[in-house]
């Protein structure tokens, strides 16, 4: 149990320092989530796997997921500045963390030495989770039913902070595609430039099933430098030909093709 | 509460292995894992070419079995490159994130019922303790992180996007999962995975629980990125998504990560649901078919056939858009969990306080209890339909309305519909005059 204490206290910390000294705002996250995820083995060493196993759900996986998701937009490259904005902070700042800080050994201290992990209250509780759901349901119902109602109303609050009202129906994917046909440009994606033995490339016009060139299969630039590498005709005219069924391959065409 | 108790003691069975053969434990699972990944690899390749009317791979062993694993090698030994833009510490760590919580998984896996190694009698699994389906869900969502931060510290659009997408993909779809294992908690009355499995002595929890069973399938696909779902790494729209700038080792370990986690929900899927490693009927009338070493071909059988599935999806149904995809998720998947959980919570609140039988307590109260949830959905769904229609109506009859830009003597903005009248026309000089 002190074994485990000592690696995830020490990891724990480097998480916290790591978090409030690290430049950019993703590693601050990750530092985060290294101290939560080191407290909820601690916990669980503590003979609380409940709390461990809803320390890391919860925290780790939702909240500091929601926060990364935050984070990434702004970007791989952004870091925070690192110019003072309220000045004179430093000095209260650093008594108060100082006070806090005495505050917290002290007291937790006191705890620690009278009493040390759950596996007494668990044993009489007839097991960890069900002396939880004993007190959450039974003793402290009210208070659970005000949280919940409090985290309900955070929830509606966000989303009707964040609901943006339609003036006009949002198309529907039908819409859409009527709106794209009868725009009457090309409705799909464009096709692809021919490749061919001779140009496997982007400025070769692919050959339509009629024989003809397709405009809409080469860049536009191209064909206004007059850079594309147009199928010999031959062989347009034999396909063209092939495609109505009046030709068949004869072993001219056949030498045609490999000479 | 009497049933608690006797299981609680149950789990005195785990924790008590001697040290050598703990590893042993955790050598063979991983040993399992990996050619449970490098089999269902080729027996991807193989189903989908099937379905596709086509051969699949055929050259390497034996009607191209070993395939799989000369592409592990070959993958291995790419050449890696890593983009300029990418933060490289998190960059390495993203795989090995993604990688590590698929195998820390199965340490709750049961596996079979109790055998004899070595002389040490002890049952086929790592470990178990009191929490082990949420201890599952926890390090699921650990190993969300490696693909998220794979996705940021690449340094690409792509691959951005994809992150972000699979991030807020698998936070909405671990609610709908984790509500499906509410009910079967409540009926095991336990969370640890052996006594789940020990429940479901008398009647599994797919028939029971079915609903559970049919949201959890679901969400499970979503989970695990595959199709129809895998929108982090749609080819069509993000190229490869969050594994687009990934080479050589480090994209092998997010493939062996995302076929483990297949694996791994399949093996909930079957803990929870199916009977864990019990015998499926006809086989559970021989009685040792639940007794030694036995039960394994059983639970890999299940596994095999939640993997076929999964291929299957893959094979058949076309991606789906991805605002379809999470308007299905909250809005049809977490309220239809919501309701079902209501309903079972009643059933055993019922039976427990009157010691009603379950099927009067579900015709009794259940049964209306949904009908009526049913009819209300139906309600929703068709009001919204029509104020659709009626609203795009409106905009229609609107549209015909001209835009009066002093409409009640104030200068005013053009309402819905309408437009400006176009500005060359009296505000900005035209060239030609």
């Amino acid at each position: 149990m002190e074994f485990a204490f000592w690696i995830c206290a020490i990891l724990a910390v480097v998480g916290a320092l790591g978090m409030v000294f690290s430049k950019k705002a993703v590693h601050s996250a990750l530092f985060v989530a290294l101290t939560m995820l080191n407290l909820a083995v601690l916990y669980a060493v503590l003979e609380a796997p409940f709390l461990s196993m809803v320390q890391v759900i919860v925290y780790t996986g939702a909240v500091m997921m929601l926060f990364l998701f935050v984070l990434m937009v702004v970007g791989v490259d952004s870091s925070d500045s690192l110019t003072e904005s309220i000045k004179g902070q430093r000095v209260p700042a650093l008594l108060g963390g100082a006070a806090l800080g005495v505050i917290l050994v002290g007291l937790l201290g006191n705890v620690v030495t009278y009493n040390f992990g759950l596996d007494s209250a668990t044993a009489a509780a007839d097991g960890n989770m069900q002396g939880l759901a004993n007190l959450i349901f039974n003793r402290y119902l009210f208070a659970f039913e005000v949280t919940s109602a409090l985290l309900i109303t955070a929830a509606i609050g966000a989303m009707v902070l964040a609901h943006r009202e339609h003036h006009t129906p949002r198309p529907t994917q039908r819409d859409l595609a009527e709106k794209r046909f009868l725009s009457g440009r090309h409705p799909g994606s464009l096709p692809a430039p021919g490749i061919y033995a001779r140009h496997n490339a982007v400025d070769t016009p692919a050959l339509l099933p009629d024989g003809t060139m397709s405009a809409l299969s080469v860049p536009k630039p191209l064909a206004s430098r007059g850079a594309l590498k147009a199928v010999d005709i031959a062989a347009g005219e034999e396909v063209s030909a092939l495609s109505r069924g009046e030709a068949v391959i004869t072993s001219q065409s056949t030498d045609q093709v490999e000479g | 509460m009497s049933q608690n108790l006797i299981q609680a003691a149950d789990l005195s069975l785990f924790g008590a292995d001697p040290l050598w053969l703990v590893l042993l434990k955790v050598v063979a699972i991983f040993v399992i894992l990996v050619l449970v990944t490098l089999i269902t690899i080729i027996m991807e390749r193989k189903v989908v070419s099937w379905m596709q009317w086509r051969v699949g791979p055929n050259r390497v062993g034996p009607n191209g079995s070993l395939q799989s694993l000369m592409d592990g090698i070959k993958l291995a030994l790419k050449e890696e490159i890593i983009p300029r833009t990418a933060d490289r510490a998190v960059y390495w760590l993203a795989p090995v994130i993604a990688c590590v919580p698929a195998f820390m998984t199965w340490a709750v896996i049961p596996l079979g019922p109790e055998v004899s190694i070595f002389g040490t009698t002890t049952p086929l699994q790592l470990t178990d303790f009191p929490v082990s389906v949420l201890y599952v869900l926890a390090i699921a969502s650990v190993g969300i992180y490696g693909i998220v931060l794979a996705g940021w510290s690449s340094g690409s659009t792509y691959a951005l996007l994809g992150g972000l997408r699979s991030s807020a993909q698998m936070i909405s779809y671990e609610i709908p999962m984790g509500l499906s294992f509410v009910a079967v908690f409540l009926y095991a009355g336990s969370l640890s995975t052996s006594q789940i499995v020990e429940a479901q002595t008398q009647t599994w929890y797919i028939i029971l629980l079915l609903p559970s069973f049919l949201i959890y399938v679901t969400a499970m696909v979503g989970e695990t990125n595959r199709a129809p779902f895998d929108l982090p790494e749609a080819e069509g729209e993000l190229v490869g998504g969050f594994h687009t700038e990934y080479s050589s080792l480090k994209f092998a370990l997010f493939f062996l990560a995302e076929y483990i986690n297949m694996v791994t929900v399949s093996a909930m899927a079957t803990t929870l649901f199916l009977g864990g490693w019990r015998a499926p009927w006809p086989f559970s009338l021989w009685d040792g078919a639940n007794s030694g070493w036995v039960p394994m071909i059983w639970f890999f059988g299940k596994i095999a056939a939640f993997l076929f599935v999964f291929i299957w999806l893959r094979g058949t149904l076309p991606r789906l858009r991805y605002d379809q995809f999470m308007k299905f998720g909250w809005k049809f998947l977490l309220p239809v969990s919501i309701a079902w959980i209501l309903i079972v919570a009643v059933a055993r609140a019922i039976r427990n306080e009157q010691a009603l039988d379950l099927q009067q307590a579900v015709q009794a109260y259940g049964l209306p209890l949904a009908g009526l949830l049913v009819l209300y959905w139906l309600f929703e769904e068709f009001r919204d339909r029509r104020k659709e229609r009626l609203a795009a109506e409106s905009a229609k009859t609107d549209a015909v309305v001209e835009f009066d830009p002093f409409a009640g003597g104030h200068p005013v903005p053009p309402m819905p519909g309408q437009s400006l009248p176009s500005a060359s026309a009296n505000s900005l000089p035209a060239q030609e005059s």
